[in-house]
């Protein structure tokens, strides 16, 4: 694609220079990962203290809390992407969005197992209408509305720029679904049930979400590289360079 | 420009009236939709009462999602939208009429029905004029919002089940205030506020849905 | 007037053509010539600007044709496999719309007059759908009649289901607008007889433009 001597990020905007900088870079925010989760899930189980009202069971949050923020995050960034692809018309950005997706829409179902795991010892039912909740369950009808959108389509160009649009869309809606929720939850329902009532957090608490959090961020990272690799090898499987790489494995 | 608007919108009206099968089977799918409500929940008054504005809304949303798959399908089965896209004039002048003439002819034929289904879940007056309202102000906004969609989907397989997919969660927010305009009304706090809300969501989809219609048309003529 | 600089066009993830360069002047006939599949709908589209070509670019008039997208949109006529006819509007109100978006200026009579050029000036209260598939090319070809102001007419097939009357009728009209300094670029498998000052001729299959004077 793009030659030029000088040093520039559009050097890496070519699938063939990123792929292998994608391999190099993958093994080490897996291995951050890890270390991160592992680190979280220690401060959250072990150093945290105990809730004088909840008891253990509130020690979820340690997962729910990082997932929910990372499922938010991970679509303003695949948004990002997908801008990018669209009006620069490279390639590997929306390459980089399609494979934003699954993780995204992973941590969004974690979000929503976890916060039902931790209704039903709090609230006594495993689904409550909260606005939280339920902006995650309409974000997680995003995330699948984009995937399918860019599985029905066989052009993967084409694919990637209607997935681009879709999410520019919803990057734009994110936003307003997620206050009209929150208005419409709190005209319905009393505050009794409702996730802000946890009390002032404990500082070790808050290290704990954070820690998981950048555990969190690292996983995607790491997934979203080995996904992308995939991506490009599917989608360039008909150059030299990819017979090369897969001649060389054998 | 405005000349190329009047005569897309002339020409949807004129095919719509053509086939006025089509318009009334929406019309037809509505009622329905809203009269089954009764039979699967009981007749007790006071709750189809409650449940009235929530009812008349998810139908509504149903069955301008239904009409979608006429906005542009058609146009780019027989080529006629190709020739749209090279026609000299703004690509997203000539989807603003096409979503004027949808709904004209999808979505104005269910807000002056609204009010005798209201009545057959026993809606008081006041809260029959703020469904009216609340539908009229709402169902451009469908239209906007979905037109996006149905471009989007424009010949891609199972289009259909995909449109609902992808239209569904962006009318939450049409839903919410929507039917929570009616049922503020019942509950005496005043319906304003959802209704000046869905007035600024209206104005915001009018300046970028034709925009992302458009661009979704030139991306799928590709 | 019209300059295709190494064009490259793929499609999916076949490579149909590339390297395409051509000009096409006043006057000119250029013909795509090329097997099934060769890529000829793909030329004329991207020539559109309805599709992208995958590398290089075009320009009308020196500039490229994405920066002035309706300017140039209003210097062309496209009548493709598809007659573009609604089935429920009469031959004569299709005439219409076409020529409101194409931007001509026509009454009723000259669209009477495009379509008894080609022979269905009787079908012109009849809806579309009862028409032949012959009679809803010619009026679908009558838009031509009325577009003698756009110079470049771009026509994929335009002699496919026409009987020998309406293929001469087409050939006089399309001379007639060679003659006056228009610009015609087809696809077709039928050998035609339109007179030219230079037909231009690229074979897709052999990926070569090359200059036959007539």
């Amino acid at each position: 694609m793009i030659k030029s001597n000088r040093f520039s990020w559009f050097l890496f905007s070519s699938p063939q220079s990123f792929y292998p900088l994608a391999g190099a870079l993958q093994p080490w925010f897996a291995l951050l990962a890890v270390a991160l989760c592992a680190a979280g899930l220690y401060i959250g189980f072990f150093v945290a203290p105990t809730d004088a009202q909840q008891g253990e069971s509130y020690r979820i949050i340690f997962i729910h809390v990082p997932a929910a923020w990372m499922s938010m995050f991970l679509y303003l960034v695949m948004g990002f992407w997908s801008g990018v692809g669209l009006v620069l018309n490279t390639r590997l950005s929306s390459m980089v969005a399609t494979a934003l997706a699954p993780t995204g829409a992973l941590f969004t179902f974690i979000a929503l197992w976890t916060g039902a795991l931790w209704g039903k010892p709090t609230w006594g039912t495993w689904w409550v209408w909260d606005a939280r909740l339920t902006s995650e369950l309409i974000l997680l009808f995003l995330y699948i509305g984009f995937m399918a959108l860019q599985a029905a389509i066989d052009d993967p160009r084409r694919a990637d720029k209607a997935g681009a649009v879709l999410a520019l869309v919803g990057v734009i809606n994110i936003p307003i679904i997620y206050f009209s929720v929150q208005w419409w939850s709190t005209l319905h329902q009393g505050a009794s049930v409702s996730m802000k009532s946890a009390p002032t957090m404990a500082a070790t608490m808050l290290l704990g979400m954070l820690v998981m959090a950048l555990g969190f961020w690292m996983y995607s990272i790491a997934a979203t590289l080995a996904r992308v690799r995939c991506v490009i090898l599917e989608r360039e499987r008909h150059t030299d360079w990819v017979a090369a790489e897969i001649g060389a494995q054998k | 420009m405005i000349r190329a608007l009047g005569w897309v919108l002339r020409r949807d009206l004129l095919l719509a009236f053509r086939r006025r099968g089509d318009v009334v089977n929406a019309l037809v799918f509505f009622i329905i939709v809203v009269s089954l409500f009764p039979l699967g929940v009981g007749p007790e008054a006071s709750q189809l009462r409650n449940m009235a504005p929530g009812v008349l809304w998810v139908a509504a949303l149903l069955a301008c999602m239904l009409s979608l798959a006429r906005l542009f399908a058609p146009d780019h089965q027989d080529g006629t939208l190709e020739q749209m896209l090279l026609a000299g004039e703004p690509l997203v002048v000539l989807v603003m009429g096409k979503v004027i003439a949808h709904w004209l002819v999808s979505g104005l034929p269910l807000v002056l029905m609204a009010p005798l289904l209201g009545l057959q879940f026993d809606l008081p007056g006041d809260a029959l004029a703020v469904l009216c309202v609340s539908l009229l102000i709402g169902t451009p906004l469908l239209s906007l919002i979905g037109a996006v969609a149905a471009a989007l989907t424009l010949g891609v397989r199972g289009s259909g089940v995909l449109v609902a997919l992808l239209v569904l969660p962006l009318y939450v927010p049409v839903l919410i205030f929507g039917a929570g305009s009616v049922g503020a009304t019942a509950a005496g706090t005043g319906a304003e506020a959802h209704l000046l809300l869905l007035g600024g969501f209206l104005a915001l989809a009018l300046v970028l849905a034709p925009w992302a219609s458009a661009a979704a048309l030139r991306i799928a003529m590709e | 007037m019209l300059e295709a600089r190494e064009l490259e066009c793929t499609r999916g993830e076949r490579r149909l053509f590339s390297g395409l360069s051509f000009r096409l002047g006043a006057g000119q006939l250029l013909r795509v010539a090329g097997a099934n599949g060769s890529g000829k709908t793909s030329l004329l589209r991207i020539m559109c600007g309805l599709l992208l070509p995958s590398a290089g670019e075009l320009r009308w008039r020196g500039r490229p044709i994405r920066a002035e997208r309706e300017e140039y949109c209003r210097n062309l006529v496209f009548i493709g496999h598809l007659n573009a006819l609604k089935d429920d509007l009469t031959a004569l109100e299709n005439l219409q719309v076409a020529a409101a978006l194409g931007g001509m200026t026509a009454d009723a009579g000259r669209m009477l007059a495009a379509l008894d050029r080609f022979g269905v000036a009787h079908c012109a209260e009849l809806p579309t759908k009862i028409l032949s598939q012959g009679q809803r090319r010619r009026v679908a070809l009558a838009r031509l009649a009325l577009s003698a102001a756009a110079p470049l007419w771009i026509l994929d097939e335009p002699f496919s289901a026409l009987d020998v009357g309406a293929v001469v009728e087409l050939e006089h009209l399309l001379a007639a607008h060679l003659a006056s300094g228009g610009m015609v670029v087809l696809t077709t498998h039928q050998e035609v007889q339109v007179v030219a000052h230079t037909v231009l001729r690229i074979d897709l299959d052999v990926h070569t433009a090359a200059l036959l004077a007539a």
